[in-house]
């Protein structure tokens, strides 16, 4: 899963600085080594298996690289062919953009109400956050076995509940036009957990002499919300909505655990996955469509990154 | 931001008097019926949610033959935990198990200590190029996984390592390998969390052991890294729970079955003609139970520690 970049970068800094530079101890030597050790390691890894395999990735997908064969550039080939003859290519942005719509109106508001909720005195408050969080905690091949187990024609719960057994079950799963409606409610349930977890840890941090204001000053709990409590939350509340865009783009384990993505489930990653690693082999072509998704995600993260650091400047 | 004085209107004002101040006065006198239907809509919520891993851990009791009769939305003709030894054994569960530890436990601790100190770096000793390496690792966690597919799977045949590290010779098909990646990736989310926690710390703190004479380094493991052992709770479950959980890294970066991590045993226990729902369910749930054992023992310090960002007040 994903953090996006941070709000208050420099907001200490400039309160601090004066006073502290009569104070800080001069580094040592040593101080140097143990810095320049594990800041320099930790860089190196980043940079050398995030940043520098991704760049590379851009320039496969400007070739016709297939792994095995010797690499020829073919300029802007791949990028031409994926946006004119690949008919997986507009399901699996359609399903992408469905992903989008759905978590973003759906499951993370009702995320942030359930926190909202829950962020008061009550019992079994623990209870309640793990049964949300639980789904969270499950992995891709228990989602996609538990699909099954409750969607499935012949032996799935619902089937059952609706007394089709008998061979006239609904095929949840197998109808492309039906499945990827399914597949987003497994997605909603896990990611509502998600959310919750992430925005009750931010309501904690409000200060409770602001809602108590509130109260005294006659507003309801609505309005405590919506006016005093949600604009406190602004930096917490673009995280929320960066990390909703982001698992809608990122989306991959899933459909890949239930029919490994296709007929009717496509979706960028998988496209990505299947021609790199698939038998085509098609290295170049794969990376093309990993190229799109990067920028589709960089034009969200630059957006965000623009917006806190106009927020430092005020 | 917003002061508390524009709730103050008179729009603002509720139309019951009594509500607001029953809020903080009489929340435990008497039950108000606000409260009785929250009770019950969170109540519905939360076994909503809990529903289908409730069936799950349910099909896994009951014998095949019944389910097969009746359906999974029936009631049991017999409950029995045998299906859990047949599938621990016949998903050699007990090899995977220790599969996936050796992939995620090295790979949680340090991610943590590598995110750790670097947030420690850029929020205390004020290193160099902070806005830049801030960027560069919470952006690099936003990085679509697959972009690193390829490159890095030719750049693992290519790494030598010793016999004792890889018995594949080569940094792919490695334990190492895999974990690497995890925690190349993983360290940019923890960077950004314990970034912000330990914004929050304050900074007498570690002016105080530096009055002292102390040392970078005991700056930051005697004075910061307890201080921080929420966050680092928090992180440890969520990073242990993603890590445990994967299955892309291990799908590309690896090709010998034996070495697979749990995620995937469950195909072991699919049969070719044939699949026992049930012996998968329990299959399943003991796949599940790592991941939930780590949050139910961390789960006090998950919350207090996962603040994301100080909200302004």
């Amino acid at each position: 899963m994903v953090a996006p970049p941070v709000p208050t970068v420099e907001a200490t800094a400039p309160r601090t600085t004066p006073v502290r530079r009569g104070r800080r101890r001069r580094l040592t030597a040593r101080d140097i080594l143990v810095l320049s050790v594990v800041v320099g390691v930790t860089v190196v890894l980043d940079l050398a298996l995030i940043w520098g395999t991704s760049v590379v990735s851009v320039l496969l997908s400007f070739t016709n690289y297939d792994g095995i064969s010797p690499i020829k550039w073919v300029g802007i080939k791949n990028y031409h062919d994926i946006l004119t003859i690949n008919p997986e290519f507009g399901t699996a942005v359609r399903n992408n953009l469905l992903w989008l719509v759905f978590l973003g109106l759906i499951a993370t508001p009702f995320g942030i109400f359930l926190a909202v909720l829950l962020d008061r005195q009550l019992r079994f408050s623990r209870f309640y956050q793990s049964a949300l969080y639980l789904p969270v905690a499950l992995s891709l091949a228990v989602i996609g076995f538990l699909t099954q187990l409750i969607l499935s024609q012949d032996q799935g719960v619902v089937n059952a509940i609706l007394g089709r057994t008998h061979g006239n079950g609904i095929d949840f799963l197998g109808d492309s036009r039906l499945n990827i409606w399914m597949v987003l409610l497994f997605a909603g349930w896990r990611h509502v957990g998600y959310i919750m977890i992430l925005y009750l840890a931010g309501l904690k941090s409000v200060d409770p002499a602001l809602k108590e204001a509130a109260v005294i000053d006659g507003a309801n709990p609505v309005q405590t919300f919506l006016r005093v409590v949600f604009p406190a939350m602004r930096p917490i509340n673009v995280i929320v909505l960066v990390i909703t865009v982001i698992e809608s783009l990122r989306a991959f384990d899933i459909v890949y655990a239930i029919n490994t993505g296709r007929n009717g489930l496509q979706l960028l990653s998988v496209l990505v996955v299947d021609n790199i690693i698939g038998e085509a082999s098609r290295i170049g072509y794969g990376s093309a469509i990993a190229v799109m998704l990067m920028l589709v995600t960089l034009g969200f993260v630059i957006t965000y990154l623009v917006n806190i650091l106009r927020e430092d400047s005020r | 931001m917003t002061t508390v004085a524009s709730t103050g209107t008179p729009a603002a004002a509720s139309p019951k008097p009594a509500t607001p101040a029953g809020e903080v006065a009489t929340r435990k006198k008497r039950v108000r019926p606000a409260r009785v239907v929250l009770y019950v809509f969170l109540t519905t919520i939360a076994f909503g949610w809990l529903a289908p891993i409730l069936l799950l851990f349910y099909a896994s009791l009951r014998p095949y033959q019944d389910t097969q009769l009746h359906g999974y939305f029936s009631l049991p003709s017999s409950l029995s935990f045998k299906y859990y030894s047949r599938a621990w054994n016949q998903g050699d569960m007990a090899h995977s198990f220790l599969n996936s530890f050796y992939i995620a436990v090295p790979a949680v601790f340090i991610t943590l200590f590598l995110a750790s100190f670097l947030a420690f770096a850029l929020t205390r000793v004020k290193i160099p190029f902070r806005k830049t390496l801030l960027i560069l690792f919470t952006a690099g966690n936003l990085l679509p996984p697959q972009m690193m597919v390829t490159p890095l799977y030719s750049l693992y045949i290519k790494i030598q390592m010793p016999s004792f590290v890889s018995d594949s010779l080569s940094l792919y098909d490695s334990y190492l390998g895999v974990s690497l990646i995890h925690i190349a990736f993983q360290t940019g989310f923890c960077v950004f969390v314990l970034y912000n926690y330990m914004l929050t710390i304050p900074i007498e703190l570690t002016e105080a052991s530096i009055m002292d004479g102390a040392s970078v380094w005991r700056q930051y493991w005697q004075v910061i890294l307890p201080v921080a052992r929420p966050a680092l709770g928090a992180l440890a479950t969520l990073e242990f729970t993603w890590m445990y959980n994967d299955f892309l890294w291990a799908l590309v970066l690896m090709s010998t079955g034996d070495k697979y991590p749990v995620t995937s045993s469950l195909n072991n226990l699919r049969g070719t003609f044939f699949v026992d729902f049930n012996l998968l369910a329990a299959g399943a749930v003991i796949v599940a139970l790592p991941t939930l054992i780590v949050f139910f023992a961390l789960q006090r310090q998950f919350i207090s520690g996962l603040t994301l960002g100080a909200a302004k007040g």
